[in-house]
């Protein structure tokens, strides 16, 4: 199973820096989007891999490692996607105000001469 | 009054005077003046309550603890020699005062002055009297930049400006190598502490690191009293108004180089580098400044080189190894603080009252200003050393101190001579100024008629004089017992015998001075052809400018030279940026296997699922689809990220952590529709066949970032599956476990993550979301399309067309009519969706939700209303929405949360918890933690909701800019931008 993970986050990862490589400003969003989708995977894994542990405590429980997942990536995760969501929004209209302004979706806002 | 308080409100009185001025009316002239004024006067009233204290030998103290880590204290000092420079800097500084409030005009803006000029006069005060070198430093950097803002006072002026930038990059960086000096000083003696390195002379001269100290330390002093080769900004800095030229320039701010080196005098001098250094960099000044003051044309340009020229005379002095040279240093120091602050005064009323300060326009001005006149004269003589004035005294100390000096070098043979030189060039330059100014025939074509100035503006001025004529008539009597007070506090029981009279006999420095005043007067008669020409500068060294060597420095550093580094070192362009991250990211990835090893770990890997295998088959294949399809296939792109985050939201399911995936589902929504709209103003590119096709340099550069993306790739894989093989850290996972529950009150451990444990990273968080919805909107707000977007796109274009006839195309709403059955099922699943959001808000605490995805499925409802029902039918059913105002409640009600913890005398965001029994819900977990998170969700719906919005709006906008674009077909050509450029 940490094979497939590894192998989906290294996919991710690749076809994203890939795509921030490329010069037009849609393909560097959908870049950021699919490197940040690696990250958060990365991050999460560090908890470990575990498949049919308890996530919700019971009522008065003290919870241990051995019977529940990590919480702390989790929330590391969580806090990430939000935060990852509202800077694609930024980055988005950043790039459509600069589209706006120079007439091009260049990401240096001119054409490369050729 | 205690020591104590006395040191300390004499250095915060000026600041808080400063803030109280800054804050009256910009032309409230008189209340700032009148503020400014007893605040001067106040301070010099506390000095002198000093007096008794200081005079019996005692030091006042004040100490405070800082940063007592590092064995910094705040400390105040004052001895002898502090108190008579706190004395100048508070009774210049109420004659400063009085005479701005005539000098300033009514509709400079005043107060800001007065603000500046106070601040000024603390962080001096604090320099005079700070008892620990750090702190000195400190303020020595806090003086000269309110200079720089005093002398850029009048900004709109270039030559305000440029002075003000001059004086603040040598005098700042002369503070900066101050600053290093004080540590090195502070690293031999051990303590910053100003009694501690007092006591430590000789440890200091013979410590190995004592050249880079005195070096430094110099630097710092030499830049701040403008010595040859950084006099260059004083000239410069005159552009400051007046007032400001007689308190800093010449009473002051420039004299807390020679200050500081008088006060170090004792640990640090004596030996061959600083005469070397001090005395070379006075005797040149004194020079210098003395001759380029006599072809000066401008008053206060004369009177800055003078000043120049009399500060070199004081570092020689200091740079002298002899405790006499020290005392007619510092008397010197007070005696031209007096002279040199009334001619500024006076040059200033000069200006006020004719309009100019041009010496080769003005004459005459005995006859219609003949009371400044005499004063003038007073103050001049003075300063070309004639008997009975108090000039004549210092500079006879003088003369005798260069006959008897003893130093290792036999540069000091030629010392009378260079003294005699200088002068007799000051006697040339203070003729020039009376003869220029006051005599000579009536003045024509001035810009103001001459007339005598108000009394109040020429009361300084004649205080001054009178101190002139004073202390030369009556030395002894009126400044000797404070200059004794001062030296015995620098020298300790060392003083030598000295006498202040003003007749010592027939003598050779008494004749040197007879050689000196002869020759001044003859040289200015010699001079006068070439005065009255119309030659600018002076003769022989106008090429040895250090402004213009200073300019050109700038230039290259600021310019030439970060441009050319600009062009080897950086790029303008992003890839290059982007692919060098990468580049370095995998260097030092791939350093640390190569150094440290890298291979799986001691895990067993769990066996493969076929099912996730399938998900991640279809996840992956979705990735490499959106990479292929983002350029020319956005729409498909767009879909196929969709599926690569479904993809991710079932490995969280899948493994285990059910509130992930809820948070990336909503996300993954609202980030699609996003996209979508943003779809909408982006150029429309289509794939031409065989056109552009790959040149070899772009097939090249292709395959290097094919490579960086393997390598990228293949790297964070290999880096994952070794951490996913290794038994994970038990940091801090095992301790919110166990507390979530008994302290948290929640059962679900990553809620109570989120909003206990670590509140105050979540509160950071939505500050950040909401600062970024609130940057979106202002951009969108100003938000132009370009050109090429302004039509509406071709599928708008045909269900505008295909809408019945009779209906104006601005009500039309196209999709909800084509879409009838969806229409009317977002509409009657909105009430739904809200309930599951308060569903998953309440629960949160103890199973997966939470503010954060009930906020985006919120979020999400609106949306939807907004996609089916159209912009204007949804916010006439919506009304009540405003994002901005979800923004603020979020944050408030988070904040307010945190801060009532406060109010219980706990930490900042420490929670409450406990159950409520409900009737007919039954136990509802009500923790504090719940207030805080539903200031999530409302932060998370209204920031949403505001990009979304906003966005969608510009369709809206855009409709309204195409219909006016229409009307000039010219601009809605289309370009087809078809480049297969990479």
């Amino acid at each position: 199973m940490e094979l497939v993970v590894s192998l989906a986050i290294g996919v991710l990862a690749g076809s994203g820096v890939w795509l921030l490589l490329r010069p037009r400003t849609f393909q560097v969003t959908i870049g950021l989007a699919l490197l940040s989708y690696a990250v958060n995977l990365f991050i999460f894994s560090t908890g470990g891999l575990r498949t049919g542990a308890d996530a919700i405590l019971g009522r008065g429980e003290v919870g241990t490692l051995a019977e529940f997942t990590d919480p702390v990536p989790q929330a590391l995760v969580l806090t990430a996607i939000v935060i990852g969501f509202a800077t694609t929004a930024l980055l988005l209209v950043v790039l459509l105000a600069a589209r706006g302004l120079t007439g091009t979706d260049h990401v240096d806002g001119r054409e490369r001469e050729r | 009054m205690p020591e104590t308080a006395l040191l300390l409100i004499l250095v915060s009185l000026p600041f808080a005077g400063a803030v109280a001025a800054g804050l009256l009316p910009t032309h409230a002239r008189n209340a700032a003046a009148v503020l400014a004024g007893a605040v001067a006067l106040t301070g010099l009233l506390l000095v002198w309550a000093a007096y008794p204290t200081v005079s019996a030998g005692g030091v006042l103290r004040a100490e405070f603890a800082w940063i007592p880590a590092l064995g910094l204290n705040f400390s105040l000092r004052m001895d002898g020699f502090a108190w008579l420079f706190a004395g100048l800097v508070t009774g210049i500084g109420a004659l400063v005062v009085l005479y701005a409030r005539y000098y300033m005009a009514e509709d400079d803006p005043v107060p800001r002055f007065f603000a500046f000029l106070l601040a000024f006069m603390g962080a001096m005060m604090a320099v005079v009297i700070s008892g620990n070198l750090v702190q000195l430093a400190f303020f020595w950097e806090l003086t000269s930049l309110l200079s720089f803002m005093l002398i850029g006072y009048w900004h709109h002026t270039t030559a305000a400006r440029e002075g003000a930038r001059m004086a603040l990059t040598v005098t700042a960086t002369g503070g900066l190598a101050l600053f290093a000096g004080v540590l090195v000083l502070g690293h031999i003696v051990g303590s910053y502490e100003l009694d501690a390195v007092l006591a430590a002379g000789d440890r200091i001269r013979e410590h190995p690191l004592y050249l880079p100290a005195l070096v430094l330390i110099l630097l710092g002093a030499l830049t701040k009293s403008a010595q040859f080769p950084f006099h260059f900004w004083l000239p410069n800095a005159m552009a400051a108004p007046t007032p400001v030229s007689a308190y800093l320039h010449s009473a002051t701010l420039v004299k807390a180089g020679v200050f500081l080196l008088a006060r170090l005098w004792p640990v640090m001098a004596g030996t061959e580098a600083w005469f070397l250094i001090v005395g070379t960099a006075g005797l040149v000044t004194m020079l210098l400044g003395a001759y380029v003051a006599i072809f000066q044309n401008d008053l206060k340009g004369l009177l800055a080189y003078s000043t120049l020229s009399h500060l070199g005379l004081i570092t020689l002095l200091l740079g002298l190894d002899s405790e006499l040279a020290l005392v007619a240093a510092v008397f010197h120091i007070l005696n031209h603080a007096a002279f040199k602050a009334s001619l500024f005064m006076a040059a200033g009323i000069i200006d006020h009252e004719t309009g100019t300060r041009d010496i080769r326009r003005l004459s005459g001005l005995n006859r219609s200003m003949p009371f400044t006149a005499r004063l003038v004269l007073v103050a001049a003589a003075a300063m070309a050393g004639v008997p009975l004035l108090n000039g004549f005294i210092s500079k006879e100390m003088f003369f005798a101190e260069a006959l008897s000096a003893e130093a290792p070098l036999g540069l000091l043979n030629m010392l009378p001579v260079a003294a005699m030189l200088g002068s007799a060039f000051s006697v040339a330059y203070s003729l020039r100024f009376i003869h220029g100014a006051f005599f000579g025939p009536d003045p024509v074509g001035l810009p103001q008629t001459p007339q005598e100035p108000g009394t109040w503006m020429r009361l300084p001025v004649e205080i001054l004089v009178l101190t002139c004529i004073g202390v030369g008539v009556l030395p002894a009597a009126t400044v000797g017992p404070f200059l004794d007070l001062a030296m015995r506090s620098v020298l300790g029981d060392g003083v030598p015998g000295y006498s202040l009279s003003v007749w010592h006999g027939l003598n050779l420095p008494l004749l040197m001075s007879v050689v000196a005043l002869a020759g001044g007067v003859a040289l200015y008669l010699l001079l006068q052809g070439r005065l009255r020409s119309e030659i600018e500068g002076e003769p022989l060294l106008r090429r040895l400018e250090g402004k213009r060597i200073f300019e050109r420095a700038m230039v290259f550093l600021s310019w030439r030279l970060a441009r050319r580094l600009e062009g080897i070192a950086s790029t303008r362009r992003l890839q290059p940026q982007l692919r060098l991250i990468v580049v370095v990211a995998l260097l030092a990835g791939g350093l640390t296997v190569w150094v440290r090893g890298v291979g799986p770990g001691n895990l067993p890997p769990s066996p493969v699922d076929p099912v996730l295998a399938l998900v991640w088959a279809v996840g992956g294949a979705c990735a490499l689809g959106a990479a292929a399809l983002a350029k020319f296939h956005r729409l498909a792109a767009l879909i196929l990220v969709g599926g690569a985050g479904l993809a991710v939201c079932v490995t969280f399911v899948w493994f285990s952590a059910p509130d992930l995936a809820l948070t990336q589902l909503t996300v993954e929504v609202v980030t699609t529709v996003l996209l979508l709209l943003g779809l909408r103003w982006l150029p429309q590119r289509i794939q031409i066949p065989g056109d552009g096709g790959p040149e070899v340099l772009t097939h090249a550069r292709r395959m290097r970032d094919l490579a960086l993306a393997v390598g990228a790739g293949g790297g964070l894989a290999a880096l994952s599956y070794a951490v996913m093989t290794r038994t994970p850290p038990q940091l801090l996972a095992q301790d919110f476990l166990a507390r979530a529950y008994t302290e948290g009150g929640g059962t679900n451990v990553v809620n109570v993550t989120l909003v206990d444990f670590r509140g105050f990273d979540t509160l950071g968080e939505i500050f950040v979301v909401a600062a970024v919805a609130l940057a979106t909107y202002a951009l969108l707000r100003r938000f132009r399309p370009a050109p090429d977007s302004l039509e509406p796109p071709i599928q708008q274009r045909d269900q505008l067309s295909a809408a019945p006839a009779e209906e104006a195309p601005a009500t039309a709403r196209p999709v909800a009519d084509w879409l009838l059955v969806p229409f009317t099922l977002t509409r009657l699943i909105f009430p739904v969706m809200a309930l599951v959001a308060a569903f998953l808000l309440f629960r949160g605490h103890d199973l997966p939700g939470g503010g954060f995805s009930a906020g985006m499925v919120v979020a999400i409802a609106v949306i939807l209303q907004y996609m089916i029902g159209g912009t204007a039918w949804t916010e006439d059913r919506l009304a009540w929405l405003r994002p901005r105002v979800w923004i603020g409640t979020g944050l408030l009600l988070a904040s307010g949360t945190g801060l009532a913890a406060l109010g219980f005398g706990r930490p900042f965001l420490t929670s409450y918890f406990g159950y409520l029994e409900l009737p007919f819900i039954g136990q509802v977990p009500t923790a504090s933690a719940l207030i805080f998170d539903i200031g999530v969700f409302a932060l998370v719906v209204g920031a949403t909701l505001l990009m979304l919005v906003a966005l969608a709006h510009q369709s809206v906008r855009g409709r309204r800019a195409t219909s006016r674009a229409l009307a000039s077909p010219a601009r809605t050509e289309r370009t087809l931008a078809a480049a297969g450029d990479d």
